[in-house]
């Protein structure tokens, strides 16, 4: 008998863990947007010094590790376990990052959902009971992403303008057991959806009928009104996928006051991303940054998070396959 | 010089915007590469076919620059040649008369990849 599980995809927990603190890591053209006040630390060029796009992400990655941790002065070594995901194949830049870091670590691929998914997981390795402190990581970076999922950045292909722009940064969160700070509530594990998108470019259309599906199911599961929420924020849909699960939501019945995505929050439209922003990077800096200072500051009380990942690999989508997608949620609050 | 120049430029225009419609008009599964592909492919057919001769009669460099005319100049060579040396003339013949160009692609390409490191 699963106690704390609720309803089909939900779990709450029974003591709730605690975000003790976030650090955030962004690229220039993140720390040009109009959240660029709320990150620890903008680079001045996407190299940070080193010499390819993997060893800058790999370094990012490492400084947000190190940064969350020291934010709270907790020595590493007092932390359990380390969660953290990335876009590379192999997840090289968690491994290589978490080589520097040397704790326990446990690696993740949910694509761009990785920061809620380690969220959801590394709250209940605390709420089971088998660790005091995790350290909850996610990174991505522009340049390394184009040319895992599409092409060399050299040949300088057009984009369309529904495609979206990964997001080069990282972010980690330090939960606990106990502690001052928002805690982590509730996660409602996603399932994967697939509408039969084949475009690889148009992830938003394609995550959007899995991050509403969690969306409807995290409501189901908790008996909760749709206006619980001071803010729902989803991962990286963008403009177009933003649209489509608002639609959804809207016919589902569902009155949630103040929905948004990181996406679409972290760039201007100025900035010419097209459709907005993606990558494990993009909820992870946002949700270390903005959401949790506007929590810490007490704007903000309750926030779901709903992690999207568009789950395909470049095999695949040359194969002709569709998109399969998935949205993992965590609710925050101050209780 | 203007003479050349205008004609050349509406058609080297010409034929760019039509690949431009192609990216933007399309899904975009037609990659860059798609339109490179299909641009030689229909300089080789328009060119054996003579239709392609009257677009460089009229602009010159706007005709023969674009990958377009790089399959004209296959499908040229090829035929003259088959003209002169028979099939074997047919298989030659047009790389003969591209060999400078696809020498100087080479040789450049050679060049910068000694120069620079690709990193992206």
């Amino acid at each position: 008998m699963a106690e704390k599980k609720v309803g089909n995809q939900t779990v709450v927990f029974k003591n709730p863990p605690v975000v003790l603190a976030g650090y955030t890591v962004v690229g220039p053209k993140e720390g040009a947007g109009p959240l660029k006040d709320t990150f620890d630390l903008v680079l001045k060029d996407t190299y940070n010094g080193e010499k390819s796009w993997e060893k800058a992400e790999m370094k990012m990655l490492e400084t947000s590790m190190r940064g969350a941790a020291n934010k709270v002065n907790i020595p590493l070594e007092c932390i359990d376990y380390s969660l953290a995901g990335d876009l590379l194949n192999q997840l090289v830049c968690s491994n290589f990052a978490s080589r520097q870091i040397g704790l326990p670590f446990i690696g993740l691929y949910g694509a761009c959902s990785t920061m809620a998914l380690s969220i959801a997981l590394g709250a209940m390795l605390i709420d089971g009971g088998f660790a005091t402190k995790v350290l909850c990581s996610a990174s991505s970076h522009h340049n390394t992403a184009e040319r895992q999922y599409r092409l060399p950045t050299e040949q300088g292909n057009q984009r369309p303008l529904y495609a979206q722009w990964t997001v080069t940064g990282a972010g980690s969160l330090v939960l606990s057991d106990a502690g001052n700070g928002p805690k982590v509530t509730t996660a409602t594990i996603g399932r994967i959806v697939d509408f039969g998108e084949t475009d690889a470019n148009n992830m938003g259309a394609a995550m959007a009928p899995a991050v509403a599906d969690t969306i409807i199911n995290h409501f189901n599961d908790l008996n909760r009104p749709s206006d619980y929420y001071d803010l729902v924020v989803t991962g990286d849909l963008g403009t177009v996928g933003l649209q489509l699960v608002s639609d959804i939501i809207r016919k589902s019945n569902l009155n949630i006051k103040n929905l948004n995505d990181c996406g679409v929050m972290i760039y201007k439209p100025e900035q010419d991303t097209h459709a907005g922003g993606s990558g494990c990077g993009c909820s992870a800096v946002v949700l270390g940054g903005y959401i949790l200072n506007q929590m810490f500051k007490g704007e903000l009380k309750r926030v779901l998070l709903i992690g999207s990942g568009c789950l395909h690999s470049p095999t695949t989508a040359l194969q002709g396959e569709t998109l399969p997608s998935i949205g993992h949620a965590i609710s925050l609050e101050y209780i | 010089m203007l003479n050349n120049v205008i004609p050349a430029f509406i058609v080297g225009g010409i034929i760019c915007v039509i690949g431009q419609l192609f990216m933007d008009l399309t899904k975009a599964n037609i990659t860059p590469s798609h339109v490179l592909v299909a641009y030689v492919t229909s300089g080789v057919i328009l060119g054996s076919l003579g239709l392609y001769k009257p677009l460089v009669d009229i602009g010159g460099a706007g005709a023969t620059v674009p990958l377009s005319g790089f399959g004209y100049a296959l499908a040229k060579g090829a035929l003259e040649a088959a003209e002169s040396s028979g099939l074997i003339g047919a298989f030659t013949g047009g790389i003969q008369a591209t060999a400078m160009g696809i020498a100087a692609a080479l040789f450049f390409g050679y060049l910068v990849a000694l120069v620079f490191n690709p990193k992206g």
